[in-house]
């Protein structure tokens, strides 16, 4: 059986802007993935826990409230703590340019803006999965 | 690489990793996991396997969730397998039963599993019976399944649980539809959940009628066998498996009209707040018992098994028919028909001959 592309579609912390992440989540969908959708108001440890059960091949994170560069690490972080280092991590929403290297030097393999359309977060995720398809 | 994360020891110690990379495998029929698979199966059958199915929306994961939450407070491991549809032209989804129970999803003694039907039809993945024994044999004491909102005859779930949930609501329209349709004999519990909603009341009261009607006449639901044996045995009475296939229904000709004719629980539920979900999971409980003492889990199983075996093997002639040699055969019987050489029914002889002889 044809190996799917399993991605977690996650809101860290508390904002509640879900359209960025709803959009991602389709466009992902109709790419063909099985999108896990895990709502808003997601902690760090419940986003690597859910990516564990389900264990995806993606996680994919939407912020838009400036609490990026405290959480997104964060996640990387915890994902260390359990030896987990096959699992590509990506994030979007509102997010300065300048906080990019930093979150790229904390794991975060991808950051997509404002204005990215989605068809190249879909070529991202297919170039740089970490296993094998 | 992928496998490597899992092993039946992993897998029996409860790992969570090794649990989900095997569900993996199982999802997508890697022939690796049978090594493992039947390493574990020594250890399954002890789990208490509970479906829970009903129309699109009707609160199947809120319910989910709030049963999980009252089987961790009796201090039991729960597994929750929650299906949804995949996009018949991407082959694509978007799983999300998963958001309304993710305040589980740092609970270790909690695992939760979305899957994709992948094409399956009848309201459950492929995946979703070796999932199962996969979860059964980890140790978890529950596992809930969560069907896609059924819509006419996805009753799948009957051949994998233990005890079934139908879900209903009020408001589907005048008759219960879902019910109605054929559904309402997989029931092993019914829910009326939204509760806060108007009708519930008048829902209730449909579902009862249609259940007493059911099982005066005698009619060889699912339930019916069970509620039959417990009303004219008593309730803790062992019953053997001749009587639910040929003595069924001398059994329920006899208990027509038996004062003691129960009928399956019909309860209401809101799963938003919680209301009536301990009386809920206390059915739930409730029946798993029923069933050890009756000896009708073992029977069921049996008979699920059974099926299961069935269709395990029609799906091994089917791959053997793709086989090349086997093509060829196919290929000349057909022409051997159509040239009228020889009938239909001589040609399916042939063919069932040379497919038992390569076996
Ligand atoms: C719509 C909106 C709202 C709506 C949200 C509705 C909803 N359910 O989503 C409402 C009105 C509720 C709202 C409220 C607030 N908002 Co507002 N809101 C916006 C607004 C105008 C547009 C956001 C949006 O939906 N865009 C459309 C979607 C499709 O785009 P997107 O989310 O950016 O996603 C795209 C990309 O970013 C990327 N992407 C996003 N996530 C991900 C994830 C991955 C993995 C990938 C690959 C890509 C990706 O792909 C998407 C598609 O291209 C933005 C301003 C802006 N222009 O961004 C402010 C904005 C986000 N809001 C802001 C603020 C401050 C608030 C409030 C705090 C206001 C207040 N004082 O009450 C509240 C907070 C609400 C809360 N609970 O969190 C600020 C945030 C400031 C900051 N980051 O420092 C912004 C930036 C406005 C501003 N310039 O100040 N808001
Ligand atoms: N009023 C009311 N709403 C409820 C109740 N239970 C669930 N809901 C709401 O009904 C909607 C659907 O709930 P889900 O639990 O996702 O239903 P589901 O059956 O799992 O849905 P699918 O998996 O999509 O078929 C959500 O908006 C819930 O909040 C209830 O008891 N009363
Ligand atoms: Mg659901």
């Amino acid at each position: 059986m044809e190996r799917k592309i399993r991605v977690l579609v996650a809101k860290p912390g508390l904002d509640g802007h879900d359209r960025g992440a709803k959009v991602i989540a389709r466009a992902l969908r109709d790419a063909g993935m099985e999108v896990v959708y895990t709502g808003l108001r997601q902690t760090p440890e419940q986003i690597v826990s859910a990516s564990i059960q389900e264990d995806v091949d993606v996680i994919a994170m939407s912020i838009l409230s400036g609490a990026h560069n405290h959480l997104f690490p964060r996640v990387m972080q915890l994902l260390a703590e359990k030896s987990i280092d096959d699992v590509l991590v990506i994030g979007g929403g509102v997010i300065p340019d300048e906080d990019i290297p930093g979150l790229k030097a904390a794991g975060i393999a991808g950051v997509f803006t404002p204005g990215t359309p989605t068809t190249e977060t879909i070529e991202f995720i297919k170039n740089n999965l970490k296993r094998g398809i | 690489m992928d496998g490597s994360a899992t092993s039946p020891e992993l897998v029996r110690s409860g790992d969570q990793l090794a649990i989900a990379r095997l569900i993996s495998m199982v999802e997508r029929e890697d022939p690796s996991r049978l090594a493992i698979l039947k390493a574990l199966h020594a250890f399954g059958g002890r789990a208490h396997v509970v479906g829970i199915t009903g129309p699109p929306g009707s609160g199947k994961s809120t319910l989910t969730d709030k049963i999980v939450g009252a089987l961790r407070a009796q201090g039991r491991l729960v597994a929750v397998l929650a299906v949804d549809p995949s996009s018949p032209f991407t082959g694509g989804a978007i799983l999300g039963d998963r958001i309304r129970m993710q305040r589980h999803a740092t609970d270790p003694g909690v695992f939760i599993r979305s899957l994709a039907t992948r094409g399956h039809l009848g309201g459950l993945s492929r995946a979703v019976s070796e999932a199962t024994r996969v979860l059964d044999a980890a140790g978890y004491d529950d596992i809930i399944i969560e069907t896609v909102g059924v819509g006419q005859s996805e009753v799948d779930i009957v051949r994998i649980a233990d005890t079934v949930v139908l879900v209903s609501v009020p408001g589907l329209g005048d008759d219960i539809q879902a019910i109605k349709a054929g559904v309402m004999e997989i029931g092993d519990i019914f829910c009326v959940n939204k509760a806060d909603k108007d009708g519930a009341e008048r829902v209730v009261r449909e579902i009862r009628a249609m259940l007493e009607t059911a099982v005066l006449n005698g009619a060889a639901t699912r339930f019916s066998g069970l509620y039959v044996a417990r009303a004219t045995l008593g309730a803790h009475a062992p019953i053997s498996p001749a009587a639910d296939q040929g003595a069924f229904h001398h059994i329920a000709a006899q208990v027509s009209g038996h004062p003691n004719l129960e009928i399956p629980p019909v309860l209401t539920t809101v799963a938003e707040t919680g209301q009536g979900i301990d009386d809920l999971v206390k059915h739930i409980k409730a029946h798993e018992t029923a069933l050890t003492a009756t000896g009708y889990l073992r029977m069921r199983r049996e008979s699920n098994l059974a099926w299961e075996l069935g269709h395990a093997a029609a799906e091994r002639v089917l791959s053997a028919l793709e086989r090349d040699e086997r093509k060829e055969t196919v290929g000349e019987l057909s022409r051997a028909v159509l040239d009228k050489k020889i009938d239909f029914y001589d040609a399916l002889d042939a063919l069932e001959d040379a497919l038992t002889r390569s076996h």
